[in-house]
């Protein structure tokens, strides 16, 4: 028994050992390294509770070992009937009366935070000219693509959410088919896009993720949304304030931007023949049937997982069902896309007039 | 010889399974039947593993595991835990409070059935186009939009064993209350009954609100009733409301009785009275209640608001005292006592340090802001797994081997045992202790599959490791239990520390329990018998006639009824299946006229002479022996 024990222990501390040596995760996606406000009091409130956590098993599991060596019955001998202790009523009060003062510690801070983070008062006010003083973002899910419309800049896009850092972006959530959840782990907790309601909420980048591994942080989806809940990843990029603008500003230089029917490039009329009537190339104007592909080129990845190539684009485009299972770019029976099967010629060329769509290049 | 002490052929042996109302055989039938769909939900559980061992893998496909995990939740939850839980309260129960049978019988029976057949329903719907796949919580978004039948087959499967759940819930009740034995006061009930009578409590008052989900959830899915469907002005956040105010409670119907299962054992082995069992018994309450109280802790990120939020966060933390006190009294039972490691008390003291790191894990999230990062990633699935397999897995796997002599009068092989609990509980932390860390890493649950470069890989195969080495553990447990079948026969009190009145009934129990009702005459009524030198329980009334139910095949009838009128229920809305309204019809008839059978056949039991008490006593003890 005590070399089982032993075992269990040294498990234990093996466990504890991997997890300090393989980090706390990757710093575009782990809560454990945090860039941006939200995410840092989160990480604090997870110290504070680890901690007192920690020792009230460390309390309870040092009782119980005491316990356990000093009253095997190999010790105390086998035919000895320990005294019927009924109970205690001062142990009673005191491990009540202990908890009780940890848990209103911990909920002080808790409360405080609560309240903190719904604190969405500034997405309304205004300046003398009546502009909105806050960035919002309209975040829209659907099924397995995020849409991102900037109501007061007038623009939208998709699967790659932009932001400026050192301020507060607000956030109107909602979801278009079923719900899902908005999640982007290293900057800060989660909030669901329910079906029938706006839910909202800020998050704050504290830091520009183009020295992260992929120049992005990672976001996700966190509720159960259909067969590709897993793959409904977006990216984030967050730019200093000046690029923000930058990056705002071309955008709105894409007004009006269509693809022709008569192109010469087969990409741009077969674009402008088959996907024009449900993907906008122009970076002003409403939501779309489907993803926004004005800042396409730009992007870090196909379809929110894929890495960004022509090759992925092009097997995406020809299959979408095979990556994406449950989509909504395949018809209803599942049989083809949409747009029906295109030539491989007129899917390369797809592919590279696509991939050229960019406000950044 | 009487009809008692006959042999009985093999088909008359399972026709008397059937048709029984025995709460011994039917604790048994439950134990089976919750063994099964335990080894179906664990088997599902590795297959989900083995798909997340390594990045991108493809073993499983999407859809598929998302069936899996739907089944794997909804399985364990209701058709292994609870009829595994109701095997144990169905057996010990009456034997514990001094009764000949539970307060209502053929309800017992009844209950099982509509469990197993809508179990069984539920589960057909793997062959019958696909189960369903909108997660054990079926949140009512997806699961409207989800096509095909699986959303039915769990509406209709868990609407009828919900009804078997909840009829056997009032039937512990009445039981509890009504059928103590002389001098068994609520105070000096064993604290396994209190836990299943509060338990059964909860059932009462937690399963109204899943009926009426599962009932709108019918309508919406049949009629096009709207009440979730946000287009025609329904609401799906209603559908989360419900389902927590069941499902949080739920947690605590399955935990409560596994903590009065530990209040036994460690008792058992410690030679010692439980510690303050008086504060034991508030506890439960306690917990019991503030169960009713926490719900919208699961929905800290739908969008309740700060106020909801915070309220909710506090309440939860709440539940953490009682919890701690029972954690301190079960400490304090064996400080002082007399320890022996047996298989059952090497589960009690697995648990101790299992539970703890779930509760406190449980406690982190109560804190609302924290919880936005820890909601619906890898750290939840750590927390509740902590909670029910360290929790209510180890309480029925450690009470197999202590109750296994009660069930079947023989004795699990405590070698084998050991080797088991070692396997199973290094395999358990090995899953579990990792997950905590891959939520903390960003990775969110329900995923069928990940990417490589996220950080996650290492410890997913971990995890998966340890997955099959649970599985390992639970084969092994299974050989055990049949190995016990050549055993030896265990007898009377046969780990020698027995403390309540089911440990004091000489093996095998004959069918009507007691041959005279015992008197009791304080906690842990046989204890007190032992410790003056008794052999046998004070009795409260001399050798007479017995009063006992006849078996029926009703409850089945009843239940078979429900079963086919499920399929019409099913297939109704499609078009191109109109004779679907006919099964329905057919289905409901049968159940019907069963009840009004029941309801117009009076059926008042039989009455079990002296005499042939005492003819079955001497054929199942031997003449003038072990009486």
């Amino acid at each position: 028994m005590m070399k089982g024990l032993k075992k269990w222990r040294l498990f234990s501390l093996l466990a504890v050992m991997m997890v300090f040596l393989s980090g706390c995760g990757e710093d575009y996606l782990s809560t454990l390294k945090p860039s941006g406000e939200v995410g840092k009091q989160q990480l604090n409130l997870l110290l504070m509770t680890t901690i007192i956590m920690t020792i009230v098993v460390v309390v309870v599991s040092v009782i119980y070992l005491l316990a356990f060596v000093k009253y095997r019955r190999s010790k105390v001998g086998e035919n000895v009937i320990p005294k019927q202790v009924e109970g205690s009523h001062t142990l009673e009060v005191i491990w009540t009366v202990i908890p009780i003062i940890l848990l209103l510690i911990i909920s002080v801070p808790v409360v405080i935070t609560t309240y903190k983070f719904a604190d969405v008062a500034a997405m309304d006010e205004v300046d003398a000219e009546g502009n909105k003083t806050a960035l919002t973002v309209n975040v829209t899910a659907k099924l397995y693509w995020w849409e991102f419309e900037y109501p007061n800049q007038g623009i939208i896009t998709a699967q790659e959410l932009v932001v400026p850092t050192g301020e507060k972006v607000y956030f109107n959530l909602k979801a278009a088919d079923v719900k899902h959840s908005f999640w982007i782990p290293a900057v800060g907790g989660k909030m669901d896009t329910n079906v029938e309601n706006l839910n909202k909420f800020y998050l704050e980048f504290d830091k520009e993720s183009k020295d992260l591994k992929d120049g992005v942080f990672y976001g996700k989806c966190a509720e159960l949304c259909g067969p590709s809940h897993a793959l409904m990843d977006f990216k984030v990029k967050a730019l200093s304030p000046e690029a923000f603008d930058a990056w705002v500003a071309s955008m709105k230089a894409t007004e009006g931007q269509v693809a022709d029917k008569n192109a010469v490039d087969l990409g741009e009329k077969t674009f402008a023949n088959n996907c024009l009537s449900c993907h906008a190339v122009s970076g002003v104007g409403g939501p779309g049937v489907g993803p926004n592909l004005t800042a396409f080129g730009d992007r870090n990845r196909v379809a929110g997982f894929l890495e960004h190539n022509e090759e992925n684009l092009k097997a995406w485009i020809k299959n979408p069902a095979e990556f994406k299972p449950g989509n909504l770019m395949m018809k209803q029976d599942g049989s083809e896309p949409i747009y029906g099967q295109l030539t491989d010629e007129e899917i390369d060329a797809l592919a590279t007039y696509i991939m050229s769509l960019s406000v950044e290049k | 010889m009487s009809s008692y002490t006959q042999k009985k052929s093999f088909g008359a042996i399972v026709w008397d399974y059937i048709t029984t109302v025995d709460h011994k055989k039917l604790a048994i039938m439950y134990l089976l039947a919750g063994t099964l769909f335990f080894a179906i939900a664990g088997f599902e559980a590795l297959l989900m593993r083995i798909q997340l061992m390594k990045p991108n893998n493809d073993f499983v496909s999407a859809g598929f595991f998302n069936e899996l995990l739907t089944m794997h939740g909804t399985t364990m939850l209701f058709l292994a835990a609870t009829p595994l839980l109701f095997a144990f309260m169905n057996m010990l129960v009456p034997l514990q409070i001094g009764a000949r049978d539970v307060a209502f019988p053929f309800l017992n029976s009844l209950g099982f059935w509509l469990f197993f057949l809508g179990a069984v329903f539920l589960h057909l719907s793997f062959f019958m186009g696909g189960a369903p796949d909108a997660g054990w919580t079926s949140y009512a978004s997806l699961s409207l939009y989800s096509p095909g039948h699986g959303i039915d087959f769990y509406v209709l499967g868990l609407q009828i064993s919900g009804a078997g759940t909840l009829i056997s819930g009032i039937n512990f009740i009445v039981t509890i209350i009504t059928m103590r034995a002389p001098g068994m006061t609520f105070m000096r009930m064993p604290l396994f009954t209190w836990t299943a009578m509060i338990s059964s409590a909860l059932i009462l008052f937690a399963f109204p609100p899943l009926t009426i989900g599962l009932l709108m959830m019918l309508f919406d899915r049949m009629f096009g009733g709207n009440f979730f469907d946000h287009t025609m002005g329904g609401n799906t956040v209603i559908w989360e409301h419900l389902f927590w105010i069941f499902g949080h409670p739920e947690v605590y119907i399955l935990v409560l009785p596994a903590f009065g299962l530990f209040s036994e054992i460690i008792p058992t082995f410690s030679r010692k009275r439980l510690f303050g069992y008086s504060s034991m018994v508030f506890a439960t309450i306690l917990i019991g209640f503030l169960g009713f109280m926490v719900w919208a802790h699961h929905m800290f990120t739908t969008g309740l608001g700060p106020t909801a939020n915070a309220i909710f966060a506090v309440a939860t933390m709440a539940i953490g005292v009682p919890t701690g006190m029972k954690v301190f009294n079960w400490i304090l039972t064996i400080w002082g006592g007399s320890i022996k490691v047996t298989t059952p008390m090497l589960y009690a003291l697995g648990f101790i340090p299992s539970f703890v790191a779930g509760g406190v894990t449980g406690v982190m999230q109560a804190a609302a802001p924290l919880d936005y990062q820890l909601h619906d990633s890898y750290f939840i699935v750590a927390h509740f797994h902590y909670v029910i397999v360290g929790g209510i897995v180890t309480a029925l796997f450690g009470s197999a081997h202590f109750y296994w002599p009660i069930f079947f009068n023989r004795m699990l092989n405590e070698t084998l045992g050991k080797i088991t609990f070692w396997v199973f509980f290094i395999g358990f932390h090995l899953t579990f202790f990792i997950q905590h860390f891959l939520g903390l890493m960003g990775m969110p649950r329900r995923v069928f599959t990940y990417m490589e470069g996220q950080g996650w890989d290492n410890f997913n195969l971990i995890s998966t490791i340890g997955a099959l080495m649970m599985g390992v553990g639970v084969i092994l447990l299974v050989i055990n239990c049949l190995l016990s079948i050549k055993g030896e026969p265990a007898g009377r009190d046969p780990w020698g520390d027995g403390r309540t009145l089911e440990w004091s009934i000489p093996q095998p129990i004959p069918f009507y329990n007691f041959r005279q009702t015992p008197l009791v005459r304080g906690l842990d009524t046989w204890w007190i018998e032992k410790q003056e030198g008794n052999t046998e329980v004070t009795f409260a009334e001399p050798v007479g006639d017995v009063h006992m139910p006849n078996n029926s095949a009703i409850p089945v009838v009843i239940s078979l009824g429900m079963f086919i009128a499920a399929f019409g229920a099913l297939y109704n809305p499609d078009a191109d299946k109109p004779w679907s309204i006919y099964i329905l019809i057919i289905g409901l008839a049968i159940t019907f006229g069963a009840m009004l059978t029941r309801s117009l056949k009076d059926d008042h039991g039989f009455h079990l002479h002296k005499e042939d008490i005492l003819e079955i006593e001497e054929h199942l003890y031997g003449k003038g022996g072990n009486k």
